[in-house]
């Protein structure tokens, strides 16, 4: 007997136990289950009523005019410098700094820039540059985006620098490869996904930011391309339109949001496209 | 020697069948002179006094139960360890007339001599012609027919030139686990080493990788010479001119392969190799 029995049933040694552990399982696993849907729901929910508006709205106010007519240049520039500079950062953090004391400080400090409120640079970028020239300006917008752009890239990096295998790293230096060149042909190749991922996040991030841009490029009602006056950009438009008592500014505010809103989209689809070329 | 111990030895002999057959004659001369060699990771001292011969153009293996320095001492050789600090070595280990382990050493064009292949293969993120240039780039200078030369010449080396020929544009990361490791070897060779350190360089493959790779280092080494870690005593019996075994940081024993199997000297190599422990 006993041997056909533990064949069957396994090492179960009494048949209702394992019927009522069974039953338990499957009800604990349904609750789980039911909870994980619901709370997928709710969130799927306000997202889409968040997008469903912002096209409804959005539509109604787009319309030709809105490209032609002034006050609505692209705004966010100049993050793209700081992604280099970011990256070197991630490097020196990843490849070099293993340990250290500065290594240490310069991680601790880019942590605290990633999740300082945006408003606080715009305000550390009025008084650099604002403040002492009288004037706000293109450039210093760009300046506190870029800011933005740092700690963002530099986490990504240095995460993407550190999943790389070991391995890897020790295969290219057992051929006589210098460290340099290790990092630049090898281990960038290998995080290049993740590193690409990063950057463009970054960008979509700061596409999106307003509060920094209040104190620095202020906001311009007419098209200006000089970096040295206000200058106009989506978010800060957006803040001063949908505030205002006229009806058309509001519409206007509506369609600028759905322009960031796809064009934030599209730079996130262009990034997988290109992402998905490269291999 | 007693009764029981021939017996054991004649079971050992009786395991190894065929191999038993590769000449116990001449060694060739040393290659590389490893004389009083310790190593330290941090203060724990993991290689106690290593004296050992590696003989030219012969396959070297190096045999003992895990954490028994062997993987250790070949990466002294090409001065892996230099990329951890805390990791030292002193003593001597003499590749024409240079000691590997002195401080002036140029560890790159000391890494061009001695290559390695490690456990698991390692393709690099680029093509399979690429896997293969960049390591010769660092080195030389070659016009494009030169490295269309040599990337062919390394690949055939390493057996696997039929295989890839149609797709050397491709990325390397598509290459079943023994191709790619036979890759790797071709990249070590393209770089025209002295020494090829192995380490384990079939415990990550199937019997029949491991069998072609095995095949390719007996071919390898009339041009070069070879140190092969490995956990597969048979493998050993198989690859190796001259074994050594190494237990908890000390060489035990090191003598010609056909002699280690049959006939060791020490008590402790003969229970390794019969199974006593390990």
């Amino acid at each position: 007997m006993s041997a056909t029995a533990i064949g069957a049933v396994g090492p179960s040694k009494d048949q209702r136990v394992s019927k009522s552990l069974g039953r338990r399982r499957k009800l604990s696993n349904r609750i789980v289950s039911v909870l994980c849907v619901l709370a997928t729901v709710i969130g799927l929910v306000f997202l889409a009523s968040i997008l469903f508006t912002l096209f409804w709205l959005g539509f109604n106010g787009l319309s030709l005019t809105v490209f032609t007519t002034s006050t609505l240049p692209p705004g966010s520039n100049g993050g793209l410098l700081n992604a280099m500079i970011g990256l070197m950062v991630g490097t020196y953090l990843a490849e070099y700094a293993q340990g250290s004391a500065v290594g240490n400080a310069v991680r601790f400090v880019s942590d605290v820039l990633l999740s300082a409120p945006s408003i606080l640079i715009g305000l550390f970028v009025y008084e650099l540059m604002v403040s002492p020239w009288g004037a706000f300006s293109g450039l210093a917008g760009s300046v506190a985006l870029a800011v933005i752009v740092i700690p963002i890239v530099v986490r990504t990096t240095e995460d993407m620098l550190r999943l790389i295998p070991v391995s890897l790293r020790e295969a290219a230096v057992a051929l006589g490869a210098p460290k340099w060149l290790v990092i630049t042909k090898i281990c960038y190749r290998a995080a290049k996904d993740g590193i690409m991922t990063g950057i463009l996040l970054a960008v979509a991030r700061i596409a999106g930011e307003t509060a920094p841009l209040l104190f620095t490029s202020l906001g311009n009602l007419n098209w200006s391309l000089n970096l040295g006056k206000p200058m106009a950009s989506l978010p800060v438009t957006i803040y001063q339109y949908a505030g205002s008592a006229f009806q058309d500014w509001v519409q206007l505010a509506w369609a600028g949001a759905l322009l960031i809103t796809v064009g934030v989209l599209a730079l996130n689809i262009l990034a997988r496209l290109l992402l998905r070329g490269g291999k | 020697m007693g009764t029981t111990t021939m017996n054991e030895t004649n079971q050992a002999q009786a395991s190894f069948g065929g191999v038993a057959a590769r000449s116990a004659a001449a060694l060739n001369q040393s290659r590389i002179s490893i004389r009083n060699l310790d190593f330290y990771y941090g203060s724990n001292k993991a290689l106690k006094g290593i004296n050992l011969d590696i003989p030219d153009r012969q396959v070297t293996g190096m045999i003992g139960p895990s954490g028994c320095g062997k993987s250790t001492l070949l990466r002294v050789l090409n001065r892996m360890y230099d990329l951890y600090p805390g990791q030292r070595a002193t003593g001597e280990a003499i590749l024409d007339g240079q000691n590997i382990v002195g401080k002036d050493t140029d560890l790159n064009a000391l890494r061009a001599r001695i290559g390695m292949v490690f456990q698991k293969p390692t393709p690099f993120p680029m093509t399979i012609y690429d896997n293969i240039a960049f390591g010769v780039r660092l080195h030389e200078r070659l016009n494009k027919a030169e490295m269309d030369e040599r990337v062919e010449w390394s690949i055939s080396r390493a057996a696997l030139w039929t295989e890839v020929k149609d797709r050397l544009n491709t990325s390397a990361m598509g290459l079943s686990g023994g191709q790619q490791q036979r890759l790797c070897i071709a990249r070590t060779i393209a770089v025209r080493p002295d020494v090829i350190l192995f380490d384990e360089p079939t415990s990550a493959l199937d019997p029949i990788s491991t069998l072609k790779i095995e095949e390719l280092i007996d071919e390898l080494k009339s041009d070069f010479t070879i140190v092969i870690v490995t956990h597969n005593m048979q493998q050993a019996a198989r690859c190796a001119d001259q074994v050594a075994f190494f237990y908890i940081g000390e060489l035990v024993e090191v003598g010609p392969a056909a002699q280690m199997f049959t006939a060791p000297k020490e008590r402790r190599t003969q229970e390794y190799i019969t199974g006593r422990f390990g």
